[in-house]
């Protein structure tokens, strides 16, 4: 990890004003990192700008990856390795596996979809975590800009910031 | 300040169709939407292509009707030359052990009567649409039940559903008092009767919940307890649109709680005995839930389609693509917890395989000389296949058209649902597909729409005093 990773924080006090600032520091040529909220915002991603989220494209891989895991497993026990009959049915009996696919298929995209938050959120055991301003989880709202992204000059963004209503502009190292 | 405009200018985008008599913005900068009125209007044109539709539909019975009686006539010979009349049934209904004399289904062979097929889809399109009509109320009341914001703006059109119960319940009335002996099986004459040749010992067993006199009790009480509910809870709804305040909404609480308690029961209760006991000696402890799950996402693909034509016509355009993305979330929700449940009551009789319980699925399988099968193969597809992966994605859900044809889908798919539990035991080898079917949807289907139309024109669209409308018009997911 680069240890000189240097942030410029805006420190807001309204959830409406925070909106609004997203838009006037975008429009302004500014590149925004992310934005820490108390609570959810509606609207608030569209007005960053993110990308949209490839959490379900995840969740549909894990979910195959089980499907194939406990078909394979099933099949190969209960109709390659040792074919047996249960219920007078065929070695094969779709019918009675289609429960326990449909579990793995839900046990994999569940542990599948954990792992992914930890990874997206930087949650992993031992990460240490990287807080813009711990208010942020109390009464105020954060924009973090990274200075790598920005061409403009710490003192121009700090300008753009104050004049979108921040109550505060920090610098933030990691 | 400035997100709040762009959102009310983002849901006030078409303000023409609005009445906007009351509805004064100028200087005001607190906008509330209690002053905003929407009356749907049933044009004279859009009245006559509904009663066309209806003769359309009648013609059709009519022609069906006589095609029917010659059809029959000719294909009795056919089987009498034949002389293998229904032989798988029988021969399935030969291995049911305990069964004294002769099988369910050559009860029927026996007494088949070419008029059966109009009573049975007579039967089946009431209980079919009886399914829409009652999930309106249901619609509405699990949504007051949960204090749910976002239904608030659709809650209206559900609202409109109920008032088919009049029709779809006398019908089922008429035809139980009148022809409830070719539909069910236990009704037969003599059947519990010990000293008659008719005589059953397992539906004799069951004749102290399967008689006449306490069937036609529970359908009465389960019709006019719906309809008296409903009238209850749409004179609350009115009057919250002129009194405001949350008096009302908290007593439609209450009503709706009522109608829960009494779906509960009567949803189950109807499934036994309008569907599961033409089957008379089958019987599934899932069916309750299974025909449940069939009329509850019926109704939601029919709220939805509802929506968005009225949408399309110009109404309602503060339903935006967040509630149709919930309309939509419901209706691929539900379809999966129908599967789920169909696949449950097959896999179990499937698993356990006793002969009594499998004759259901065999029957519809490869009975009847297999003119069931592929009824039971678009069964699936149209509930599950289609609508899962179709509206799997977030983008199918907010996109109209998408949605439009899984409703469509989805309505089909559940006649066809509703079809292959009815017919096999009551028409057997001799239904299909005809001009007695389309001619019985189309009417059915015209005189709902019409019932749903005029409903819909006697209250605003937006309930404008719902306290949670403000929420529902910010909605955003």
């Amino acid at each position: 990890m680069d240890s000189t990773e240097r942030y410029l924080v805006g420190v807001y006090d309204d959830d409406e004003e925070v909106v609004a600032a997203v838009t006037e520091v975008k429009n302004s040529g500014v590149k925004i990192e992310e934005v820490y909220t108390p609570f959810p915002i509606h609207g608030l991603d569209v007005a960053i700008g993110h990308p949209r989220t490839r959490i379900p494209i995840a969740a549909f891989m894990f979910g195959c990856l089980g499907l194939i895991c406990i078909v394979s497993l099933i099949s190969y026990t209960m109709y390659f390795d040792w074919p047996m009959i249960i219920g007078g049915k065929d070695y094969f009996a779709l019918p009675d596996f289609i429960p326990v696919s449909f579990e793995g298929t839900v046990l994999f995209t569940a542990f599948g979809m954990v792992g992914t938050f930890l990874v997206s959120n930087s949650l992993w055991p031992g990460k240490v975590p990287r807080t813009f301003d711990l208010r942020s989880t109390d009464d105020k709202f954060i924009m973090a800009i990274n200075m790598a992204k920005n061409k403009k000059s710490e003192s121009e963004i700090e300008t753009i910031l104050r004049a979108s209503g921040a109550i505060e502009v920090n610098v933030k190292q990691f | 300040m400035k997100y709040n405009e762009q959102v009310r200018n983002l849901l006030y985008l078409n303000k023409r169709n609005f009445n906007l008599s009351n509805y004064t913005m100028a200087g005001h900068s607190h906008f509330s939407p209690s002053n905003v009125e929407e009356h749907f209007e049933f044009t004279a044109e859009g009245r006559k292509r509904v009663i066309y539709a209806f003769l359309a539909g009648l013609v059709a019975l009519v022609v069906g009707i006589y095609l029917l009686s010659r059809g029959e006539h000719d294909a009795a010979h056919a089987v009498a030359e034949h002389g293998s009349a229904g032989h798988d049934v029988a021969k399935a209904a030969a291995e049911h052990g305990s069964h004294e004399s002769g099988g369910a289904a050559s009860h029927h062979v026996a007494a088949y009567d070419w008029t059966t097929r109009i009573w049975a889809n007579l039967w089946l399109n009431g209980v079919y649409f009886t399914g829409i009509a009652v999930i309106g109320m249901f619609f509405v009341s699990i949504q007051y039940l949960a204090k749910a914001g976002w239904s608030s703006v659709v809650k209206r059109v559900a609202e409109a559903f109920p008032p088919f119960l009049i029709i779809s319940g006398s019908v089922l009335l008429l035809v139980f008092l009148f022809k409830g002996d070719v539909i069910f099986h236990w009704m037969h004459e003599g059947i519990t009767d010990k000293g008659s040749e008719h005589y059953d010992k397992i539906i004799a067993g069951k004749s102290g919940y399967l008689n006449k006199g306490f069937f036609l009790g529970r359908m009465i009480f389960f019709f006019v307890g719906w309809l008296l509910l409903w009238n209850w809870m749409r004179k609350k709804s009115l009057a919250e649109d002129l009194e405001g305040g949350t008096e009302n909404f908290y007593q439609m609480v209450k009503i709706g709680t009522i109608f829960i308690l009494l779906m509960g029961i009567s949803s189950s209760m109807g499934a036994w005995d309008w569907v599961m006991s033409i089957d008379t000696h089958w019987f599934s402890t899932m069916f309750g839930w299974y025909m449940f799950s069939s009329w509850h996402v019926t109704g939601l693909a029919t709220l939805t389609l509802t929506v968005l034509l009225l949408k399309d016509k110009g109404y309602m355009q503060y339903v935006n693509f967040n509630h149709l993305h919930d309309l939509g979330k419901f209706m691929f929700a539900f379809s999966i917890f129908w599967t789920y449940v169909w696949f449950a009551q097959f896999l179990l009789i499937y698993y356990a395989n006793f002969p009594e319980e499998t004759i259901y699925f065999l029957e519809r399988w490869e009975g009847h000389d297999k003119i069931y099968k592929a009824t039971e193969i678009l069964n699936v597809f149209f509930n599950f296949f289609f609508p899962f992966l179709v509206m799997m994605s977030r983008d199918a859900k907010r996109t109209p058209i998408f949605l439009k044809i899984c409703c469509c889908f989805i309505i089909v798919g559940h006649y066809l649902d509703f079809y292959q539990m009815i017919m096999p035991g009551t028409v057997g080898k001799h239904g299909g597909y005809g001009l007695v079917e389309f001619g019985m949807v189309a009417m059915f289907a015209s005189a709902f729409v019409y019932v749903v139309s005029t409903q819909l024109t006697k209250a605003s669209l937006i309930a404008k005093n719902h306290p949670f409308l403000e929420e529902a018009l910010h909605h955003d997911i």
